[in-house]
């Protein structure tokens, strides 16, 4: 790749304009919790309903960060939610049907995860389906699978000993007593950080960014494109893997119809967070403010005990708000 | 740009504060966590609910996932439900062993939790307000007597044969036959799984292998629709099917003569027993394990009948 290729998304980075963005973002967090706390003092901002509401992140905001990645290549994901619940019944096939170790079953799900990117991957690349059918077959058929090899039941956990850990215990917790934060919350704070270096220190990420800027030019500058995009849709499956031995653990079994829909609310987080669906930009750390932005939102309607239909008109009201006060911004700078 | 976004926050925070009524210090409160909102059951639970808040001067709020599969935005229902400190806490579990950790906060928290529609794995629920599957199986086969004139031969197609309401079901219908109608024979039961098209199948092997046979119970929707369709396809005529549930199809088949008639559940009575069981356990009552709450026998002549259309759904 030559350098003005590289140079334009790069700048585009530094340039200061994300930073203001997730300062924007962080901003709205801040304003909708300083706003239910004021509603509702006594509810709201407790630790219970804190750690609820970290707990609630988690699975979206792994999702979310696999969508980011994707998303940033001007590409689409939406087999994202039914490739965890995929991931989520493979581990209970390791852990439970074959009897496995569980480490085993957590790199094993993970893997999984990576591979069905690559299916996606390769439709893409090989078979040039558009990212959106090809991630729409590959959901309708994980779906299926996860059906098929459940026999339509969950799989039950509870004789995999440390498996609720995963996501239910505290290593915080037992540090600090009185901060009985989950592991969830902190793998999903790890995922991120990983998530965010590789983004922004790897090749891997200059691809990223450069897949969405202008595809042609990667192409013409003699990248392999068509192994990239492979990749990163590898990358992005496999931290679906994680989202699913998160809700694997948290649930304590694989619930093998559950997962539609999850990819919708992923995406949500990610362009609340900044990220442009049109590709080239985007941060981890505006995907996971994002993810906050829903969850509190959806936390804090219900504390307030409003209506389900409302919180629904609301939350979709937000989500519009969101990206057109972004808009407001990027057309002005 | 900073400040628009916070103030269209700001004022999104109180456009919705207006939708909140008011709460005053001393109010009991019961949130109810359901399987679902959006389907007619639900809302006639809802309803039932509801009616019961009105009664007892109470306020309940009804919430539940939009499928029945999303068991992790249950469980975050139920922890917002929590952190809200209501004074008691209707559950219906779409997997009760995800929910005991915060089950056992309810009860480290002293919440008491009334479970409604389907039981609870254990002992933290005061009470479960659901059907009662065997009485309301009972009431099928008196029904199925009634129609064949008290003799001859009968067979169950079942929905499992390991839930409580699969079982339930079969042996409540079973049982009555043989304690009350000696004259008939309960002569196959067989298992279809709730699906239409196995337990069609399963209607027409029946219907071949006791060419005699008077009725089928169909122990539920898919059930008793499958009888209906396989009778239908063997071209059998003067078989007498007694469904479970309602559902466009069934209704559809009770309209068309298919199906002579079906019990069906009443949500709205779920949604009020399980509210004035809460009110009870606050006063200090002592309730039974199970509240029953009621079922209802209908057919063509009685589905427009207002208590009946209440509680049937498509």
């Amino acid at each position: 790749m030559s350098q003005t290729e590289s140079a334009n998304p790069l700048m585009r980075r530094l340039s200061g304009g994300q930073a203001k963005q997730k300062l924007l973002a962080f901003a709205s967090l801040i304003a909708l919790m300083v706003v239910f706390t004021v509603l509702k003092p006594d509810a709201f901002m407790t630790q219970d309903n804190i750690i609820g509401i970290l707990q609630s992140t988690t699975v979206i905001g792994v999702l979310a960060i696999a969508s980011t990645f994707i998303i940033i290549t001007s590409g689409i994901d939406l087999s994202v939610g039914v490739l965890m619940t995929f991931c989520a019944v493979m581990a209970g096939v390791f852990l439970v049907n074959l009897g496995l170790p569980l480490p085993v079953g957590v790199v094993g799900a993970i893997v999984v995860g990576a591979l069905c990117g690559v299916v996606s991957g390769l439709a893409i690349t090989r078979l040039k389906v558009p990212p959106f059918i090809a991630t729409l077959g590959m959901m309708m058929l994980l779906k299926g699978a996860s059906l098929i090899i459940t026999g339509t039941r969950p799989i039950y956990f509870s004789d995999v000993t440390g498996f609720d850990q995963i996501s239910l215990g505290s290593v915080i917790g037992h540090v600090f007593p009185s901060m009985p934060i989950p592991n969830g919350v902190l793998i999903l704070f790890m995922v991120a950080v990983l998530s965010a270096i590789v983004l922004n220190k790897t090749a891997l990420g200059r691809y990223t960014f450069a897949l969405g800027s202008n595809e042609e030019a990667v192409r013409l500058s003699g990248v392999n494109v068509n192994r990239w995009k492979v990749i990163i849709y590898a990358f992005g499956g496999g931290i679906c893997g994680i989202a699913g031995l998160l809700i694997a653990s948290r649930l304590n079994s694989a619930q093998p119809a559950l997962g539609q829909g999850y990819e919708l609310d992923a995406i949500a987080a990610v362009v609340i967070g900044g990220t442009s669906l049109s590709g080239g930009t985007g941060t981890i750390l505006g995907t996971i403010i994002g993810a906050f932005i829903m969850s509190v939102l959806i936390n804090g309607l219900r504390i307030m005990s409003v209506a389900q239909e409302w919180q629904m008109v609301l939350t979709g009201l937000i989500i519009i708000l969101a990206v057109y006060t972004d808009n407001l911004r990027r057309g002005k700078s | 740009m900073n400040t628009r976004r916070t103030l269209l926050a700001l004022a999104a925070g109180v456009a919705f504060g207006g939708f909140v009524s008011y709460a005053s210090a001393q109010e009991v409160y019961i949130p109810l966590i359901s399987k679902g909102f959006q389907h007619q059951f639900w809302q006639a639970v809802k309803q039932g609910a509801d009616q019961a808040a009105k009664d007892y001067k109470v306020r309940v709020t009804f919430e539940g996932p939009e499928t029945e599969q999303q068991v992790d935005k249950q469980i975050d229902m139920l922890s917002a439900a929590l952190a809200k400190n209501p004074k008691a806490l209707g559950f219906a579990a779409l997997d009760s062993k995800a929910a005991i950790p915060l089950l056992k906060k309810a009860q480290a928290a002293k919440i008491p939790v009334i479970a409604f529609d389907s039981g609870v794995d254990s002992d933290i629920v005061v009470t479960t307000a659901q059907t009662d599957s065997v009485a309301a199986a009972a009431l099928a086969a008196d029904k199925m007597a009634e129609k064949i004139g008290g003799a001859g031969e009968v067979a169950v197609i079942g929905h499992d044969q390991t839930s409580t309401t699969g079982t339930g079901r079969r042996d409540g219908f079973v049982n009555r036959i043989k304690s009350k109608y000696p004259n008939i024979k309960v002569v196959d039961i067989q298992y279809g799984g709730g699906d239409h098209l196995k337990s069609a199948e399963i209607a027409k092997t029946l219907a071949q292998a006791h060419p005699k046979i008077k009725g089928i119970f169909g122990t539920n929707e898919g059930s008793a629709i499958g009888a209906g369709k396989g009778i239908k396809e063997a071209k059998k005529t003067g078989i007498v099917i007694i469904g479970f549930d309602s559902g466009k199809l069934q209704k559809d088949m009770i309209n068309d003569g298919t199906i002579a008639g079906a019990i069906t559940q009443n949500p709205v009575g779920i949604g009020y027993k399980t509210v004035e069981a809460a009110v009870k356990t606050l006063k200090g009552e002592k309730l039974p394990k199970i509240i029953d709450t009621g079922f209802y026998y209908y057919d063509k002549s009685n589905m427009k009948d207002p208590k009946i259309a209440a509680v049937l759904y498509d």
